[in-house]
């Protein structure tokens, strides 16, 4: 869908733990003067400084799709918080939801995907981590979620930079690339930072997804040439999201019958060449973080053999995937295609031609934990056209 | 040939009801406007009007907003407040015997009964629907994973049922031996209370968020398909075992409102492109009452005679649609 046509209500998710400047980061939005408003979905009043109109208490509540994914967990609160501002539809530009320090990212970003009203309704814009750059090492000692929220996002905002000296900030930052090479990462005093840097960034848009250096290579800004697809068929696909099914059957049971089929057989075992020339991250885990980022690097793929093999790596390690990006030359294909995923969740479609000087390389990003990088890669490149 | 009488607002139509000859219809920008004699709107919100279901006394709605009111209007123009939860959104109501009104927002539901007083029920999960039995004073409300029916004047423990998932909207069959609930995994399930068998219905390609019982409670209509599906509930078993009727299939749009006729076996489906068809049970015979446009139907509601149809769309367009004369 491209952005002239999507008229779908866009959405920021807010993550940080407690204390990283969240609230800040919120109190900025809502009283910058930049003419927009905003419905904001918030775990708790707290601090929220500001009279807004359609600022809403949501209790969180994750809840698993009954449909046999043990990943697929969604935020019930928000299917039904969405469902009641489209009564107020035309009352506001932009969804601002506002996680509790410890949340799991996944669930809330998962019900963009997952519920077909909301889906129509809204479009997850960008999940923005706050991070403390003074707490962030001791966060990620104790606790899983401060890993998490920073691998899960696409804008990190480096908060309380005042408060570290310069090597301590390069050591905190390079922590957190290595957790999350792929987000964009804006250091910040008190969130005092350009709106348009947190805002309306299209992260999960397909037709932006441009790049996967990493973004600490890239010198300048990201490139923000918006190209935007001539072709759109959308191949969504997604565990068990089976809506073919129209015949009415009556059943009179108790069990519940999950069609979802684990095809276990892993039957393409190609063998790599030893002089590959994809890129190896490092992987050596230090034991202080298990969330690293695999970066993968091929020719021309077979979508015969692409397409059976991703939906089996999301569905056998789904819980394992925090989010997946891919740009992919198939073959005899004129056109990019682009891949985003969040666990088992995963969706493509074609961008736009491959341009005359570029090179028709596939690039395939995982950033998860307890991924068989060496696997991966054989995997990968036994989808080789 | 039907005739229509618009309204264009600009709001959601979340809900309409005919109150006595008055049609009234409540939008999401928190007015409610009445038509038949005077036009007059009816402020009630200033934020926004998330739910409203008709009063029980035939005379007023119950309606609940964005800003925790919920009050009681009547087609004089008159609000009533009724209850206030501030800072909550109230947008599942139920009204019951004895003019007792239930609301709930996230995980507390409440009753306020006709002395005033009001009892609080706290649950672990999010309320997902509210319904009151047909006789008793008894309230359902849905979770995930089930449901639970509370006693509200009498004593006694709350009773559950279980089935995993989550469900929404919940309806009992006015013979009061049936439980119906909408489910997050597009499905019906239900329960027959004799024996808290479950029921299955299935099949739906999008989740069902309208659903009406037909006189007599032969049929229960419902939507998220691209025909209405109306499960029989006449044998000892209810559905079990049987086909649903299929009414008013259409290759290019989904139903989004199902409205049971009040005597007939006859309903009006309301699609998402805004036509409404008419459509008799017995041949699936069809008339048109109303072309495509304005968005999805949202709301629609019979008068007690059944000769006009109340309507309105996700996009503000409203109206009565005179069936005879």
């Amino acid at each position: 869908m491209s952005e002239a046509t999507d008229t779908r209500i866009p959405v920021t998710v807010l993550t940080g733990y407690l204390g990283a400047g969240k609230t800040t980061l919120l109190n900025r939005i809502l009283s910058e003067n930049h003419g927009k408003r905003y419905a904001v979905i918030v775990n708790e009043f707290g601090e929220i400084g500001i009279d807004n109109d359609l600022l809403v208490e949501s209790d969180e509540e994750v809840y698993e799709m009954n449909n046999g994914c043990i990943c697929c967990t969604v935020r019930g609160d928000l299917i039904r918080t969405v469902e009641n501002l489209m009564k107020r539809k035309g009352a506001f530009d932009a969804i601002i939801v506002e996680t509790t320090g410890i949340a799991d990212p996944a669930p809330v970003a998962q019900t963009f995907f997952m519920d077909d009203d909301v889906r129509k309704a809204a479009r997850l814009d960008a999940v923005v981590a706050v991070v403390d750059a003074r707490h962030v090492e001791t966060r990620l000692k104790d606790t899983r979620e401060a890993e998490d929220q920073i691998a899960f996002s696409d804008v990190i905002l480096l908060n309380k930079t005042d408060l570290v000296d310069a090597a301590e900030l390069a050591r905190v930052e390079a922590l957190v690339r290595k957790i999350n090479p792929y987000a964009k990462l804006v250091r910040s005093e008190r969130c005092a930072v350009s709106l348009s840097e947190v805002l309306d960034r299209g992260a999960f848009d397909l037709d932006r997804i441009l790049d996967l250096d990493p973004q600490f290579l890239k010198k300048a800004e990201d490139a923000h040439s918006h190209e935007h697809a001539h072709d759109h068929e959308h191949d969504h696909s997604c565990c068990d999201h089976d809506s073919s099914c129209c015949g009415h059957d009556h059943k009179h049971d108790h069990n519940h019958n999950h069609n979802h089929k684990h095809d276990h057989a892993h039957d393409e075992h190609h063998v790599c060449g030893a002089d590959c020339d994809h890129d190896h991250s490092h992987d050596e885990d230090e034991g202080l973080h298990t969330v690293k980022s695999i970066s993968l690097r091929a020719g021309d793929l077979d979508p015969q053999k692409f397409f059976p093999w991703i939906n089996e790596v999301t569905q056998l390690q789904g819980p394992n995937i925090l989010r997946l990006k891919g740009i992919l030359a198939f073959k005899g294909d004129e056109q990019r295609y682009v891949l985003q995923g969040v666990h088992m969740i995963v969706e493509g479609d074609h961008q736009r031609e491959w341009k005359p000087d570029e090179a028709r390389d596939s690039r395939l990003v995982f950033i998860g934990r307890e991924l068989d990088h060496e696997a991966l890669k054989q995997a990968f490149l036994a989808c080789v056209a | 040939m039907p005739v229509i009488a618009p309204l264009d607002t600009d709001s959601f139509v979340v809900f309409a009801a005919f109150l006595g000859d008055v049609a009234a219809f409540a939008l999401g920008d928190g007015t409610v406007r009445f038509v038949g004699g005077s036009e007059s709107i009816t402020p009630v919100y200033q934020d926004g009007l998330l739910a409203a279901i008709s009063g029980g006394d035939g005379k007023s709605l119950i309606t609940g907003g964005m800003d925790g009111k919920v009050y009681r209007v009547t087609a004089e123009g008159a609000a009533e407040l009724i209850a206030e939860k501030p800072r909550k959104w109230i947008d599942k109501l139920a009204v019951g015997p004895q003019n007792a009104v239930a609301y709930a927002s996230g995980r507390t539901a409440w009753v306020r009964l006709k002395d005033g007083s009001e009892k609080e029920i706290q649950l672990p999960r999010a309320v997902g629907g509210l319904a009151f039995a047909p006789k008793g004073m008894r309230l359902v409300t849905s979770r995930y994973d089930g449901v639970t029916m509370h006693w509200i004047t009498a004593s006694g423990d709350a009773q559950e049922l279980f089935w995993k998932g989550a469900h929404g909207d919940v309806c009992y069959s006015p013979d009061g031996k049936y439980l119906i609930t909408a489910m997050q995994e597009n499905a019906l399930h239900g329960w027959r209370l004799s024996d808290a068998q479950d029921m299955r219905m299935t099949g739906y390609p999008a989740k069902t968020k309208s659903m009406s019982w037909s006189a007599k409670g032969k049929y229960l209509a419902t939507s998220g398909a691209q025909a209405a599906i109306l499960w029989p509930f006449t044998g000892k078993n209810g559905p079990m075992g049987q086909q649903p009727l299929q009414l008013g299939a259409r290759g290019d749009s989904m139903v989004s409102q199902v409205c049971c006729h009040p005597k007939e076996d006859m309903l009006c489906v309301g699609y998402e492109d805004g036509m409404i068809l008419a459509v008799r049970f017995e041949d699936n015979a069809e008339v048109l009452l109303r072309r495509p446009g304005g968005g999805p139907v949202s709301a629609m509601a019979w008068d007690k005679a059944g000769t006009r149809l109340a309507f309105g769309t996700e996009e503000g367009q409203a109206g009565i649609i005179s069936i005879e004369g």
